[in-house]
């Protein structure tokens, strides 16, 4: 049984006008087989506080807190908090040019469990993972990310997630980009991870599409930097009927 | 040979070929007041069938106005001459490597010449220390096809100044990867000429040049005839204080050569302060009627995004630096031909990263 527990959390980041405030005390905890939806509108700075949260050297922390099992998150360095158990699912996945797949999974899971997998078991895990995501198994020989299609890469994301098995996950916009079948495909794979794990997800996405393949057990509704609103899952049917025109800043 | 001797005149280091060169650290190679050794000093061991290895005496096959070269051939008369004859198709490279001790300032003369529809892969392994400057002449006949790795391992201190030039005839091709890693200044002019349609150059290059190294390559593609294409594409990286890269492509598309396709690229990725790399490609139409002709070059830093990405995953910092440049090198390491070979540059240059902790 894991916590995600994020306290009051500020956030700038670098501008030429200076440091901007984004985040304004963001409040938000998370456990072992919990799914939280944060819906927003687009520039709310629902992406901001998934980049926070997982270290991204572009944003400043001006307050608040954010821990993990009572560790100190923000403390950690990148590497070091996807070891303590965090994953962050990219809206836009980076391509890095001449490193395979395979290489960079085999790299990744070797410094998350803390040793190389056995040769053996470990080629069949990624066939296996690879296969119930609907990849053909050639991708495991192409850089990573690189030429990859809008659906591609959010497999290739939810993929090392099934394979690192963090305890909480922050899945930034997985929806963006996805017809009605991969939308599907990658929702079962988070569904599947869910359960096999008890993982704990932050679902961050604009649309409610996505909410009937992943069931929230919270809604909340991030507006002008912070948490606006709170509620179940009938929260999302309200957004959907009225959008998030009664959050609209001023 | 004393004509040369003659009209000899050392660069003073304001002429374009030699501005970037450091001249105070050729260990007087350039110097006409100074004696070069003849010494042909690579040695190969079991050469296969229709393949010969010999000194012989003969004239350059080609001109050159180049100082360092044409110092090597007013020492030297003899070519150590490597010939596969025609029709004969290696399955396995041939490996040139250097003898141990190399003379002081010696001058050394290499001419590969390969027969009409042979096909063969060689690798000219440059390791130990060495003040050398070398003539290297690829002579290809007709439909041949000849690949050619060349590895600067040099150790520190070492001076290495060669043009390795091809002569590329009707439908051969010619595939060469230049890997400039040890040495303390190496400067070579990888050149192309063609001898008839049809003939095709792939110059592949992979520098990494580290403190106080200085690695100049200088291409030279002379489109003298129609219908021959060129490829270039050379990636260094520059790691510590006052590493130093020259990368120079000239292409020449002259009148005659109609229906050319060329494109040359250069890749440079500055790792830490105070290193500087040099870019210059360089394109010259004399003709429209080509199939195409392009260049680019780019000089850049480490990419935030990548390694923010790999780290996010778990892995540490300084192996997420280790994979994203094995990355960036991959596509011209894959073209060694060798996977020992291969991992041995690279493992070199991992080791070079550690040591300035880029």
């Amino acid at each position: 049984m894991s916590t995600l527990e994020i306290k009051n959390l500020q956030v700038a980041v670098a501008t030429d006008e200076g440091f901007k405030e984004i985040l304004k005390g963001v409040d938000l905890t998370i456990k072992s087989g919990e799914t939280h939806a944060i819906m927003g509108p687009n520039g709310s700075g629902k992406s901001t506080l998934a980049y926070s949260i997982a270290g991204h050297p572009k944003y400043t922390i001006t307050g608040g807190s954010v821990t993990l099992d009572g560790a100190d998150v923000l403390a950690m360095s990148v590497d070091e908090r996807a070891k303590a158990g965090l994953f962050l699912a990219m809206q836009y996945p980076v391509e890095v040019p001449g490193v395979s797949v395979s290489n960079f999974l085999r790299t990744a899971v070797t410094a998350i469990r803390g040793e190389a997998p056995k040769v053996r078991t470990w080629v069949g895990e990624v066939k296996e993972a690879m296969a119930e995501l609907s990849m053909d198994p050639a991708f495991a020989e192409r850089s990573v990310n690189e030429g990859f299609s809008g659906g591609e890469k959010k497999r290739h994301e939810i993929l090392q997630m099934e394979l690192l098995k963090p305890k909480i996950a922050i899945l930034d916009e997985t929806d963006s980009g996805l017809d009605v079948d991969a939308l599907r495909i990658v929702s079962e794979g988070v569904n599947r991870v869910k359960s096999t794990n008890d993982l704990g997800i932050m679902l961050i996405t604009h649309y409610t599409r996505i909410l009937r393949y992943i069931k929230p057990d919270f809604v909340h509704v991030f507006s002008a930097g912070r948490i606006v609103e709170a509620g179940g899952p009938e929260l999302a049917d309200k957004l959907e009927a009225n959008g998030y025109a009664e959050y609209a800043t001023v | 040979m004393s004509t040369l001797t003659t009209n000899y005149l050392a660069p003073s280091g304001r002429e374009e070929a030699w501005r970037f060169t450091p001249l105070n650290r050729l260990a007087g190679i350039l110097d006409a007041a100074t004696t070069m050794v003849p010494q042909n000093s690579f040695t190969a061991s079991n050469l296969p069938t229709g393949v010969t290895l010999e000194n012989l005496a003969m004239a350059p096959l080609s001109s050159t106005t180049d100082e360092a070269t044409l110092r090597v051939r007013a020492a030297q008369g003899e070519a150590l001459v490597l010939t596969i004859a025609a029709n004969t198709e290696l399955s396995e490279p041939l490996i040139l490597s250097r003898i141990p001790q190399i003379a002081e300032r010696a001058a050394s003369r290499l001419v590969i010449k390969i027969g009409t529809h042979a096909h063969a892969r060689v690798i000219l392994e440059n390791q130990g220390k060495a003040i050398l400057a070398e003539d290297i002449e690829y002579d290809l006949a007709d439909g041949s096809q000849l690949t050619v790795v060349s590895l600067q391992e040099w150790e520190s201190d070492s001076v290495y100044l060669a043009r390795h030039h091809a002569l590329v005839s009707k439908d051969a091709t010619f595939i060469s990867t230049i890997v400039s890693v040890g040495g303390s200044l190496v400067r070579i002019l990888p050149t192309v000429e063609y001898r008839g349609p049809g003939a095709s150059a792939e110059l592949n290059g992979l520098y990494f040049a580290t403190d106080g190294q200085h690695l100049e390559h200088r291409i030279h593609v002379d489109h003298n005839v129609g219908h021959a294409k060129s490829r270039v594409n050379y990636k260094g990286a520059l790691a510590g204080d006052k590493a130093r890269t020259v990368w120079i492509g000239d292409v020449y598309i002259r009148a005659a050569a109609e229906g050319t396709d060329t494109y040359e690229l250069n890749r440079n990725l500055l790792l830490t302060d105070g290193a500087r790399a040099d870019s210059v490609p360089n394109l010259e139409i004399e003709t429209g009627e080509i199939v195409g002709a392009g260049h680019a070059s780019t000089t850049g830093r480490f990419d935030d995004e990548q390694l923010f990405y790999l780290e996010s995953r778990g892995i540490p910092a300084e192996e997420a630096r280790r994979l994203v440049i094995r990355g960036f090198f991959a596509e011209i390491a894959s073209k060694i031909g060798s996977e020992s070979i291969q991992e041995r540059i690279m493992e070199r240059i991992d080791r070079d990263l550690a040591k300035v902790g880029a």
